[in-house]
């Protein structure tokens, strides 16, 4: 869905997402990593289980939530990744409990 | 031109106690119009903590207790009514609900105040206990570690107030009741056979009426030889982004909705009509929840709000007729979620029948009037 402008000097970070390891830059935002490697359905409505995926791109929309190491319904737009970083997509309401 | 119409009753006021009555009205085939005043109301019905609560209610009015009893006991059905007319789940559940004391002083207070309702002479029994720490944590394994006991009472429940407003509105629609937006009152005059009210969209016509508009009743009364001394009391609500259903029983202060958010609320705050949200309230309201359930701690907050009760100077409803203009009729509370049943399946037919029988009358604004002296 997405192409990346050539960028060589960009130091590549891995992410596990679902388990899975996808490969993104220093300096993404989770959603611009999620998105470049063509996962686009980040989570699904709390009641009527819909997909949604990243829009806004700017912290504004809350369409993007995801759960990053451990911590659920961060906004996957406002956190950069980081090497070893755990994402999970989320479905449905979110646990209270850890 | 403005519209002129004729029904058997008007209800001014399309909130929960409003539409409440006109549904209740509307399925004994009475000719129903309801007057709404529009965005600019301060719309209690819309804000609210949508509990459908009976613990601690009634100190001080032995009676209000029995009539929040009843209308506890009244709402399942009155549920599965509204939800065969309208096809709509207005999530009413009755799991018991129980008030989290946060130390042994304050559970020992609760206890007294209890003990002091349940004393009253005519107080309506039914089963309610004082809880400690263990049992709480049977029913709420995630209370924190300063909880020191709680009141429990079976009767407790809550509901989604929301859709209960909208399954009123359309059964009492369905029922044939005239739903009136932006008709406010400007004056009422009586006339033969009836009231006749000028209001911004138009005069309206009807044999009777019910003042149901919340606060705006104190303005309303007097047109019709009524005295209705309510005034705004603020309250502030938090809610939670949903999450997985945990909380199996409504908490006075906290509850989880039937979509799986969280409600923190019920501040009570002097603030005149001033409605908007204030940080340390709020504050105050989240810090204490989290000394209860700990694990709302990482929950995301999503909004919160504030919304205006309609409170007497004691706290309990009225129910009145004039006497100077029979056929004018008076509801107001501040507990329009608990007392829907009632007010649809109890009051309607009074109203219908034209007279407030004396179960009634220990609600009647003339608790407020200072005797005459001898």
């Amino acid at each position: 869905m997405f192409r990346r402008l050539p960028d060589p000097d960009t130091p590549t970070v891995t992410l596990s997402v679902d388990g899975r390891s996808i490969e993104a830059r220093a300096g993404d935002s989770v959603a611009a990593a999620l998105l470049a490697a063509g996962i686009v359905t980040c989570r699904t409505t709390p009641v009527g289980e819909a997909p949604r995926a990243p829009y806004c791109m700017m912290g504004v929309c809350f369409d993007c939530l995801v759960e990053i190491d451990g911590m659920a319904s961060r906004q996957a737009c406002l956190v950069r990744v980081r090497d070893g970083m755990r994402i999970d997509t989320q479905h449905g309401k979110r646990q209270a409990a850890p | 031109m403005a519209p002129t119409r004729e029904h058997d009753v008007a209800v001014i006021g399309g909130g929960l106690v409003g539409a409440a009555i006109a549904w209740g009205l509307a399925r004994l085939g009475e000719r129903v119009a309801v007057l709404d005043e529009g965005d600019v109301a301060f719309r209690a019905s819309r804000g609210n903590f949508a509990l459908v609560w009976v613990q601690s209610k009634g100190l001080g009015l032995a009676p209000y207790a029995a009539w929040t009893k009843r209308s506890s006991d009244g709402w399942a059905g009155f549920a599965d009514m509204l939800h065969d007319e309208t096809g709509l789940d207005v999530a009413f559940q009755r799991p018991g609900g129980l008030h989290l004391c946060l130390s042994e002083s304050e559970l020992a207070a609760r206890h007294g105040y209890l003990m002091r309702l349940h004393n009253q002479p005519d107080m309506v029994s039914y089963p309610h206990e004082m809880l400690e720490r263990r049992a709480v944590e049977a029913l709420l394994p995630e209370i924190g570690p300063e909880v020191a006991g709680a009141s429990f009472c079976p009767l407790d429940g809550h509901c989604n107030s929301l859709r209960l407003l909208r399954a009123l509105h359309t059964g009492m629609q369905r029922h044939g009741a005239t739903y009136l937006a932006n008709h406010i009152v400007e004056r009422i005059d009586p006339e033969a056979g009836g009231f006749r009210l000028a209001t911004s969209g138009g005069a309206v016509r009807a044999g009777k009426l019910v003042l149901a508009a919340g606060i705006g009743n104190a303005r309303l009364a007097p047109m019709v030889g009524l005295s209705v001394p309510v005034r705004p009391q603020r309250g502030q609500i938090i809610a939670t982004e949903r999450v997985q259903p945990f909380l199996n029983h409504p908490i006075t202060t906290i509850r989880q909705t039937d979509e799986g958010s969280i409600l923190i609320g019920d501040s009570v705050e002097e603030a005149g009509f001033d409605d908007t949200v204030g940080l340390g309230v709020v504050a105050t309201m989240a810090e204490r929840a989290v000394r209860m359930l700990p694990l709302l701690g990482r929950l995301n907050v999503v909004r919160s709000w504030a919304a205006l009760r309609v409170m007497t100077q004691d706290g309990f409803p009225i129910y009145d007729q004039s006497e100077r203009c029979p056929g004018a009729f008076v509801a107001t509370c501040h507990s329009g979620v608990t007392l829907a049943a009632n007010h649809a399946l109890v009051f309607a037919p009074m109203l219908r029948d034209a007279a407030l029988p004396a179960e009634l009358a220990p609600f009647s604004a003339k608790r407020f009037d200072v005797p005459a002296a001898a």
